[in-house]
């Protein structure tokens, strides 16, 4: 327990320095930066760290895991986009031509954490025709605004596509 | 004008054709929740490009020019970081408030949150 | 003349058209999508001044204005829904 405290704490400092770097490149001649920026992010990264890691690492460390962050990179660049540029097109054409059929319908992903349900809400938000309104909080079902309805009692796979899947092997 | 600046011009240009986009379809849709589907997933796309096409200027600038303008090509990224994971938020904020004040959404075939709230 | 000047006209006209729906609205919630809409071709543009005269300040405040949007989004969703806050 102790361990785990200490290993989410280190984490959270390593997170804070590297973002610190990146809002700081071309300030010196230690490759990118210069001693004064890197001492002051080291100070910097160590207090706000210490201060923020309870919030930022709830229960476990699942997300430390750096396969599941070369998943989720692999997701966004792969079906994410793809279907998003999708979504894009299919709303280019539904407001030429101003065919639609709306209607909010509910679906119950096989999610648990808040994290898979945030990805997955919007996933949904961004992808073809879909748009997330609600969550219930108890039986994690989503309820979702679909642009052109097909089906008047969907499963996820209806309305999400491959997406349930993808976040289930990224965040859970 | 070399291949630099033709991607960038196509950037751009798809940038700026889908905030156009997203203009006409919140002037042209009929309620809230169909205009959010214009206002968001449009304009967040366009920026997406936007963005790819300022950190291809960038990139360029840091490669034949000085490392100074590293800075132009990260922040960039930054931004369109930020962009990305605020946009949906927001938007699912905006439409389940829209829906709990009362807002219905206009020639539904069906609403299965009204029958959840009316029990 | 420059790509990112001409991109930033059309974004300007865009801003404009996003505008009427702001004033005309029928309901509270129209005006707010159309704010959140306007925010982001905010942030666009911002991004493409930032490029067309090189100085990063314009990016950086475009980042701080993205988040702070976005939190003013949030209050006002949780106002219009009447929520405690």
């Amino acid at each position: 327990m102790l361990m785990n405290r200490v290993l989410a704490a280190t984490l959270t400092v390593f997170l804070c320095f590297f973002v610190y770097l990146l809002f700081t490149t071309a300030s010196g001649a230690y490759i990118l930066w210069s001693l004064d920026e890197l001492i002051a992010g080291i100070i910097l990264a160590t207090i706000i760290g210490l201060v923020s890691f309870k919030r930022l690492v709830k229960r476990d460390l699942r997300m430390a895991n750096p396969l599941r962050w070369i998943l989720a990179l692999a997701y966004f660049l792969g079906p994410f986009l793809f279907s998003m540029a999708k979504a894009n097109l299919d709303v280019a054409y539904r407001v030429i031509t101003g065919k639609i059929k709306p209607g909010i319908v509910k679906i119950s992903p096989d999610l648990k954490t808040d994290l898979g349900i945030t990805l997955f809400a919007n996933s949904i938000t961004l992808t073809p025709g879909t748009l997330s309104v609600d969550v219930d909080e108890e039986t994690n079902e989503l309820y979702v605004h679909w642009i052109n309805v097909k089906e008047l009692h969907p499963t996820s796979q209806q309305v999400a596509g491959s997406f349930e899947k993808w976040v289930r092997r990224i965040a859970e | 004008m070399d291949w630099w600046d033709v991607a960038m011009m196509v950037f751009l240009s798809i940038g700026a054709f889908f905030n156009a986009l997203a203009a006409v379809g919140l002037l042209r849709f009929p309620d809230v929740y169909t205009r959010l589907h214009a206002g968001t997933k449009c304009t967040t796309f366009g920026t997406i490009f936007v963005c790819l096409a300022v950190i291809l200027f960038g990139v360029r600038l840091w490669i034949y020019e000085s490392d100074a303008y590293s800075i132009l090509t990260i922040h960039t990224f930054i931004a369109l970081v930020c962009v990305l994971l605020t946009n949906p938020t927001g938007a699912h904020a905006i439409a389940r408030a829209a829906h709990r004040s009362g807002v219905k959404p206009a020639r539904a075939v069906i609403d299965e949150l009204e029958k959840k709230e009316g029990k | 003349m420059n790509p990112f000047l001409t991109v930033l006209f059309i974004l300007s006209v865009v801003s404009a058209l996003i505008a009427i729906r702001i004033f005309k609205g029928p309901t509270a919630p129209d005006r707010v999508v159309g704010l959140d809409t306007l925010n982001t071709v905010v942030i666009a543009s911002m991004i493409l001044f930032g490029a067309y005269t090189k100085e990063v300040i314009y990016i950086d405040v475009g980042i701080v204005y993205a988040l702070l949007s976005f939190i003013a989004t949030l209050f006002i969703a949780k106002y219009l829904e009447g929520g405690e806050f």
